[in-house]
């Protein structure tokens, strides 16, 4: 069972306390009807689907209930990091430079 | 008496007789004997028959890895039965009952054994070319042949009266295992006062000390030196240890799954104990001590009763003082059967020949067992076994390059067999940890890790006790120390180990042909190696597709023996290098495990929650029947003494339609929205208005997800500006508000709103019928409940028989109505004045069934039955509760979505039988023309259907393709035996103008 540390509660908690809710930084669109067919579609159903590192969205469901964003490796299952919902899309190369 | 036990020998209780059965046999062991250690005691080396073929077998192992001695175990009663228990790891006990398994009519005799003549029916993939074809053979032939011939044992036919329990636990290091390397880090660890839990599977903790007991370490005897470590440990506060423990599975972050089994091994276990435990372990480091698993060598005959692993032999004798046979002969590709073919030629046993396909054996082996007069023959090979239900001769050959000699027979009782050590790795595969081939050992070692684990000793290649006490202990301190511990490791001296070497074989060379061999390389699921090239043969090029064609690896032992065989063969067969192939993957449990152990205390009452509301004992006292909705349990309907569910629902009905019904409504689902933003998020959430209706007023609000598909439905009111108390379905309230949340979080974050679950606070209990205001307006203060001050769809707080209250004028029946929420606490008052003075107004109660009825009278949908996550508000025709100037909802883009607005889709529509007095089943497939050949077209399916007491007739809803095109059509409904003519209508099917609703 992986361990998620919620950015709200700033608490290293089981799976369990957890729910998975999708990719993240998918904005809705401000004006949906402005969109053509095509537009909406791909914000409705496209997805990344990579193998390796997914920017995903999560709930601390039974505990503080907040919505928070996370990177997790989906070849290793393991969560790299997680982030305030709101918070940019965090730059990983640079991440990764800074600890090298 | 047990002729082949050696008087003293072993660490069973000589002074202690238990006796059990086997096949209704009484066979006596010693305390200490696992059944299948007694069983070898007595001579008996028959242990069941195969999967498939029904041969006879017999033990191989002594441990957990047994794919043949699975036998049914009884403890106690009929219902404590087990099948598919491993006779080498049953504990024997006064009044066990064990049974042979897959036989008819018994085990020396068996019919099924013709299966082993139809090799052809059962070769490589017979799952998918022998049982194929004709289609009809299925039920009458095949399925019924396949269920009596194959499958393990027997299922429990009966409830399991026990329970089991489950706990979590948190330390520092667990280690798995508690042979040489698991001791020897335990020491480490635990001396360096970090929290050690040490787990393993048998009785008893030593592992290979327990099988070789020359070995002397820091001056003392094996056992001794096992003894005080074991005192130890047992001794520190810090060191939990833990046998007869299996870890299943090693699961993320570091968490292992154990299964400790508590009291299969008493004769009578002490009241209320749980059988068994699973503890969920969270270590900060994991130390996999798990050893190595002997492989079995592939050659014609291999499977005989008697033909059995030289380890397996060797644990016989040194821990239960056991002689498997009375003239073994060895055969082996490895060191260690010499030393053990020396060590039962020690103990009293004739060995007759040590057969080594190896020309190069060391010589002082070859000499030793000169002198104790056991023919050496290295460089020969075994090319058959005889012997029917015990392996009697065996035929050895002399081989010379690819040469294979003509052989000649020994005659011989046992067969000792040992392909070499495979390391046990399974719990570090569970990890996602990668292996790599290494030539040194001829095995695949551990490479990268995945999770902080530490493997010791023979699981890294490492063979015999010095090696593994020395490894054991640095990994124990690294654990240790990586758990924050400053700790060191100690070192051992150690005399008499017999580490050893070998070779990696395929099967082994014979002079016959291999296409005839029955050389098993998965004994429990009966796959020969013949069965692997065929596979290959056939087209089966990934080692995966070779594993599932041929079922190689995948019975209850999980290839723990033929995984590596079955690789090396087939590597051969696709002409590739082995570790190119690659291994299957290892998956949890490692050993099967009891449903009872996973499901510990969710099982019965305590298997799911169930909610009841504050007036669920009123329900319970009248004799109401029950139904589940989401986890609630709900009046279904109220019958009275000679009342089925047709005649109580029907005056249930009718009750509310002429005088007036009570309803516990509490279950609805309930959010209240709050603050100066509240009205701007209903309007951006539900398809309908808010933003203009007036406080004290409700409307049926309209949720959709983002694609334009119903998601939710419910009346909101609006109590004030900044304040909406709105209602969800009973099952859809955690959903709509998670929904809620998402949305309130993180697209609007700028809304000032506040969303709060109040299903459980308020208790709704719903008035329904002609008469609801003459029972409620007495009990009413702070309110005018006229029509004209309180019209139809109001809401208003007042007082109700005293209780503050929530008043809403709502109705899901067609009548007048009302329904009340109190806080929770007052619900069963409220319903029991209610109650009281309704009587002089004919008040009924009614349950969901008569609700169902009632709101299907009016069209009225159920999100989930009528509507099922494809269906839009258009499809629903629920047009007119679409909010058409607002700029922007949920799902309102998706409502122009050219897939939503094309033709065929399926809509929403009445239905009428032809005659009304047919109830159409729900579900039910509806087609246009039932004269068309099968298969036919299925354009719909009916999606509520019921006896409406009202109409006198029945009534139904269906999902139909363009079905708001069809009105008055004729569709058909194909049943069983005769088709149902039916008439698409309107969905109102009552008071279509709501004339019941203005008074
Ligand atoms: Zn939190």
């Amino acid at each position: 069972m992986l361990l998620i540390h919620c950015p709200y509660c700033e608490e290293t908690l089981p799976e369990a306390e957890f729910a998975y809710a999708g990719e993240a930084h998918i904005a809705r669109p401000a004006d949906p009807m402005a969109l053509s067919d095509e537009e909406w579609r791909d914000f409705l159903f496209i997805r990344s689907n990579p193998r390796g590192t997914h920017f995903e969205r999560w709930r601390h469901l039974h505990g503080c209930g907040r919505f928070f964003n996370a990177v997790r490796d989906t070849v290793t299952d393991k969560f790299q990091m997680t982030y305030k919902a709101g918070l940019p899309r965090p730059d990983l190369s640079a991440m990764k430079e800074a600890a090298e | 008496m047990s002729r082949y036990r050696i008087p003293g020998k072993g660490r069973i209780d000589h002074a202690r007789p238990v006796r059990f059965t086997f096949d209704g046999r009484v066979i006596e062991g010693r305390q200490g004997d696992t059944v299948a250690s007694a069983l070898l005691a007595s001579g008996i080396h028959l242990m069941g028959r195969s999967f498939k073929y029904h041969r006879p077998r017999g033990v191989v192992s002594a441990g957990s890895e047994e794919p043949n001695a699975l036998i049914g175990t009884q403890r106690g009663g009929p219902d404590r039965f087990e099948p598919n228990t491993r006779a080498t790891m049953q504990e024997v006990w006064d009044g066990l009952t064990t049974e042979s398994q897959n036989k008819w009519p018994s085990l020396a005799f068996d019919l099924g054994a013709i299966n082993d003549r139809l090799y052809m029916l059962f070769s490589a993939g017979f799952y998918y070319k022998t049982f194929m074809w004709p289609k009809a053979f299925w039920d009458k032939v095949y399925e019924p042949f396949i269920r009596r011939a194959a499958g393990l044992g027997r299922s429990p036919a009966l409830p399991d009266p026990d329970h089991y329990a489950s706990r979590n636990l948190h330390c520092d290091v667990l280690i798995v295992g508690a042979g040489p390397a698991g001791l020897a880090a335990a020491l480490s660890a635990a001396r360096a006062g970090a929290q050690v839990v040490l787990v393993d599977e048998h009785a008893e903790m030593g592992g290979t000390l327990l099988s070789e007991p020359q070995l002397r370490i820091d001056g003392a005897g094996a056992w001794d030196w096992l003894a005080a470590t074991l005192a130890e440990l047992s001794a520190l506060p810090n060191v939990r240890l833990m046998s007869r423990t299996t870890a299943i599975g090693y699961y993320h972050e570091n968490m292992v799954g154990l299964c400790q089994r508590l009291t299969d091994h008493l004769a009578s276990p002490p009241a209320d104990a749980p059988r068994e435990r699973l503890w969920r372990v969270r270590a900060k480091q994991v130390v996999l001590a798990q050893g190595a698993i002997e492989k079995p060598l592939v050659f014609d005959g291999n499977d005989r009763p008697g033909v059995m692993l030289s380890g397996a032999a060797q644990t016989f004798l040194h821990r239960f003082g056991v002689k498997v046979g009375d003239r073994p002969v060895v055969v082996t590709v490895h060191d260690s059967a010499w030393h053990t073919a020396f060590d039962l030629a020690a103990a009293g046993m004739k060995v007759a020949a040590i057969v080594d396909l190896r020309n190069d054996v060391a010589p002082a082996l070859v000499q030793q067992a000169r002198t104790l007069g056991i023919e050496p023959l290295p460089g020969h090979t075994v090319t058959g076994t005889t012997g029917r239900l015990r392996v009697a001769s065996v035929r050895v050959a002399a081989v010379s390059g690819s040469q294979v000699a003509s052989g000649r027979r020994i005659a011989c009782d046992a067969l000792l067999m040992c392909g070499g050590w495979t390391p046990s790795l399974h719990l570090f595969s569970h990890t996602k940890g990668s292996l790599r081939w290494d030539a040194e050992t001829g095995a695949f070692l551990p490479d990268r890790k995945t999770e902080a684990c530490q493997i010791a000793g023979a699981g890294r290649g490492l063979w015999g006790v010095a090696a593994a006490l020395d490894d054991g202990a640095k990994a124990g301190a690294l654990a240790a120390s990586a758990a924050g511990r400053v700790a060191g490791a100690g070192t051992f001296a150690v005399s008499g180990d017999r580490p050893g070497r070998g070779v990696v074989v395929r099967e082994l060379p014979t002079d016959g042909n291999p296409g005839r061999a029955k050389a098993f390389v998965d004994y429990q699921n009966d796959v020969t190696a013949k069965d692997i090239r065929l596979a290959v043969r056939e087209g089966m090029r990934s080692i995966e597709h070779v594993k599932r064609y041929t079922t190689n690896g995948m019975a209850t032992d999980q290839g723990k023996l033929s995984n590596i065989n079955g690789l090396m063969i087939a590597s051969e067969a696709l002409q590739k290098p082995a570790p190119e192939v690659g291994l299957t993957t290892f998956r949890p449990p490692y050993t099967p495990t009891s449903f009872g152990a996973l499901a510990g205390y969710h099982k019965d009452d305590h298997f799911e929650v169930t909610r009841r509301t504050p007036i669920d004992a009123w329900a319970d006292a009248q004799g109401a029947v029950f139904e589940p909705v989401a986890l609630w349990r709900r009046a279904r309907y109220f019958p009275r003494a000679g009342e089925d569910m047709h005649k109580a629902v029907a005056r249930e009905c009718r009750a509310v339609r002429s005088a007036v019904g009570m309803f516990d409504a509490s279950t609805l689902g309930k959010i209240e929205v709050v603050g100066p933003d509240a009205a701007t998020f209903l309007e951006r959430m539900y398809t309908n208005p808010w933003a203009k209706l007036q406080p004290g007023r409700c409307r049926y609000g309209l949720l959709l997800g983002e694609d334009g598909f119903i998601r939710d439905d419910g009346v909101i009111g609006r109590l004030a500006d900044d304040r909406f108390h709105v209602t969800t379905t009973t099952g859809g309230a955690a959903r709509v508000l998670n929904m809620m949340e998402d949305y309130l979080q993180t697209e609007w974050p700028d809304l000032n709103v506040w969303l709060t679950s109040t299903t459980e606070q308020w208790a709704v209990v719903a008035l329904q019928g002609p008469n609801a205001r003459k029972l409620l307006e007495p009990l009413v203060e702070g309110l005018d409940l006229s029509d004209a001050a309180f019209p139809h769809m109001a809401v208003a707080e007042c007082t109700v028989a005293g209780f503050l209250a929530r008043l809403f004028r709502v109705s899901f029946t067609g009548e007048l109505g009302f329904e009340i929420n109190v806080p929770a606490r007052h619900g069963r008052a409220l319903w029991d004045l209610l109650w009281q003075a309704g009587q002089a107004h004919g008040v009924t109660a009614y349950g969901t069934e008569a609700m169902h009825v009632l709101r299907a009278e009016k069209g009225f949908i159920i999100v989930g039955q009528d509507t099922d996550g494809t269906v839009t508000p258009q499809d629903a025709g629920l047009t007119w509760a679409i909010g058409k100037a607002k700029p922007d909802f949920v799902g309102k883009r998706s409502l122009m979505r050219p897939d939503i607005v094309a033709r065929g889709r399926k809509q929403l529509v009445g239905l009428l039988t032809d005659d009304p007095a047919t109830v159409l089943e729900e579900g039910a497939q509806i087609v246009a023309d039932p004269s068309k050949p099968l298969p036919m077209r299925m354009i719909g399916h009916v999606t509520s259907s019921y006896w409406s007491e009202a109409l006198g007739r029945s009534i139904a809803m269906a999902l139909i393709e363009d079905g708001h095109d069809l009105q008055g059509k004729t569709l058909h409904v194909p049943m069983e035996g005769r088709t149902i003519a039916a008439r698409v209508s309107g969905v109102t099917f009552y008071d279509p103008e709501g004339q019941r609703l203005k008074v």
